[in-house]
């Protein structure tokens, strides 16, 4: 199964060259090592903040355009996860081996499958 | 699953209990489900839905068993941590011991398509969440076990302790709770955790018929009449406690069994109790917890030891009937009449069944009446060879949480 992960971080991303963006570097360096190693991983990567989205939507044939997300939210979504393995225990593990869980919440969302 | 377990106990008593208890039971009760399912189905259409919704066998089929056993599975996924803590309890009461939804709804006070919808949306996210009917690896046992054991004590509890109308004690419910302990103490016998917690159930349900009167009315501990206390049920939780505290890995059920272990012995050692509830502190660090040592405190030491807790306490528990009825209690034994009836009152404005509500009433008004006697705390005469099989396992117990001990020593 194909699971979505979505990393909410409790504060921005560290400045970079300071200490912490090293650690957090290495950490993410390490838990994708290990989800490749594992052979689950299929993207995982880091986003630009909402300031730099752009919502989109087609009304009457015409494209509008917004500055920002589509959603307000209070949390930061700042990257996703991508990977695909065998049910969800093993998903939430690898959700709770990324350096989000322990400094934000990580949201494991299972992919749509069509029922056979 | 009634008719399931009518069967088990016309058949046990002949050919003995099946190696696995639980596995047989459910294979029994799935067949006879598959028949509630069928009849059910026509005339619920959301519990067709639910029929429907449940896992396919090829999504079990994944995975070996580490644990052996496709019941005990059964049991781990009603559990799972990623569903809600209500939705555990209900999948569990349907899919492990049967229950017929309207059976679930009842004894939760909801109405039948609130807890229909609810198992629904339960096996719906089971099945696409990608949860897996498996059991959990020995590294992920400890953490998969206490969810399971949580489900199965508030199964109890809630049979145990109506929340609110007429039933003070829901006897099926202490059953399937039974029931599912004595499975699991079969299937997982080496951890401590899983037999202390069919001691708990075991030593708190043997008490079950004496505490309420003909009439229906709530008897404190003090004044049940042991002679309707089950004796089997107690032997066999004190044995099971016992086996358990020796493993040397005490945890909250083991404590909490510990604690029951003591109330039927002839005369409580409140000292113990206060001590098993200080050691209880660590693992439940809840103003509950606290509450409860600060009875025993009072019983042990004096009521104003005990209220001094207590008062400690007030603004954490004032939600919490109990905490106003032990505050009442403890003040009427200090002589404060007047603020005892008042505590009184504070506990009757909160949702109580309705034993405990009269019981409640005849304590104001008890207390009203001038030159009011203490509430009667009835010796009983106790079966002598019982006191001595509890005391030799509290002696144990008391060996393995030395350090319990120390905490209620600053008191004293």
């Amino acid at each position: 199964m194909k699971y979505l992960m979505l990393l909410y971080a409790d504060s921005p991303m560290p400045e970079p060259g300071t200490p912490e963006a090293r650690r957090l570097f290495d950490d993410w360096a390490a838990a994708r090592q290990a989800m490749t190693d594992a052979g689950v991983l299929i993207e995982c990567t880091p986003l630009q903040p909402a300031s730099a989205s752009t919502t989109v939507r087609v009304r009457g044939g015409e494209m509008l355009l917004t500055d920002g997300p589509a959603a307000e939210i209070k949390e930061v979504f700042g990257g996703l996860t991508l990977i695909e393995c065998d049910g969800l225990d093993e998903a939430l593990k690898w959700a709770a081996r990324l350096p989000t869980a322990s400094a934000g919440k990580v949201e494991v969302r299972p992919f749509f499958q069509v029922p056979d | 699953m009634q008719d399931a377990c009518a069967l088990a106990l016309t058949k046990w008593p002949v050919e003995g209990v099946p190696s696995n208890p639980l596995g047989w039971l459910v294979g029994v009760a799935r067949h006879k489900a598959l028949d509630l399912l069928r009849r059910e189905a026509r005339r619920a259409p959301l519990e067709a839905a639910a029929a429907r919704d449940w896992p396919s066998p090829q999504d079990a089929a994944s995975g070996k068993e580490e644990l052996g056993d496709e019941e005990l599975a059964l049991i781990f996924m009603c559990c799972h941590p990623a569903l809600d803590p209500e939705a555990r309890i209900a999948l569990t009461l349907r899919c492990v011991c049967g229950l017929a939804t309207a059976e679930i709804a009842a004894a939760f006070v909801v109405p039948e398509p609130t807890m229909a919808q609810r198992l629904v949306r339960a096996k719906r996210k089971i099945r696409q969440a990608g949860i897996r009917l498996k059991s959990p690896g020995r590294e992920d046992l400890p953490r998969r076990l206490a969810a399971v054991l949580r489900a199965v004590y508030l199964i109890f509890t809630q049979g145990h302790m109506a929340p609110v109308g007429p039933d003070l004690v829901r006897g099926t419910l202490c059953e399937q709770a039974i029931r599912l302990g004595r499975a699991l103490a079969t299937l997982i016998p080496d951890e401590p955790e899983v037999a202390g917690l069919l001691a708990l159930l075991l030593l708190t349900d043997a008490r079950r018929e004496a505490r309420t009167s003909d009439a229906g009315e709530l008897i404190l501990l003090g004044d049940q009449d042991r002679g309707r206390w089950n004796a089997a049920k107690i032997t066999e939780g004190t044995a099971l406690l016992g086996r358990a505290l020796k493993v040397g890995r005490p945890g909250p059920y083991q404590l909490h069994a510990a604690i029951a272990a003591c109330h039927v012995e002839p005369v409580t050692d409140w000292r113990e109790v206060a001590a098993l509830y200080g050691e209880l502190a660590r693992h439940e660090p809840t103003a509950v917890t606290e509450a409860n040592r600060a009875v025993a405190v009072a019983m042990a030491e004096g009521p104003a030891t005990g209220l001094a807790i207590l008062d400690s306490l007030g603004s954490r528990l004032a939600r919490w009937p109990q905490f106003h009825i032990a505050r009442a209690e403890l003040l009427h034994r200090t002589g404060r009449t007047r603020e005892a009836i008042a505590a009184f009152r504070q506990a009757l404005d909160l949702p109580l069944p309705q034993p405990e509500q009269a019981f409640l009433e005849r304590r104001i008004s008890d207390l009203s009446r001038p030159r009011a006697g203490p509430g009667s705390a009835l010796v009983h005469a106790g079966n002598a060879e019982l006191r001595v099989r509890v005391h030799r396992h509290l002696a144990v117990a008391r060996r393995r949480l030395g350090a319990g001990g120390r905490r209620t020593g600053r008191g004293s």
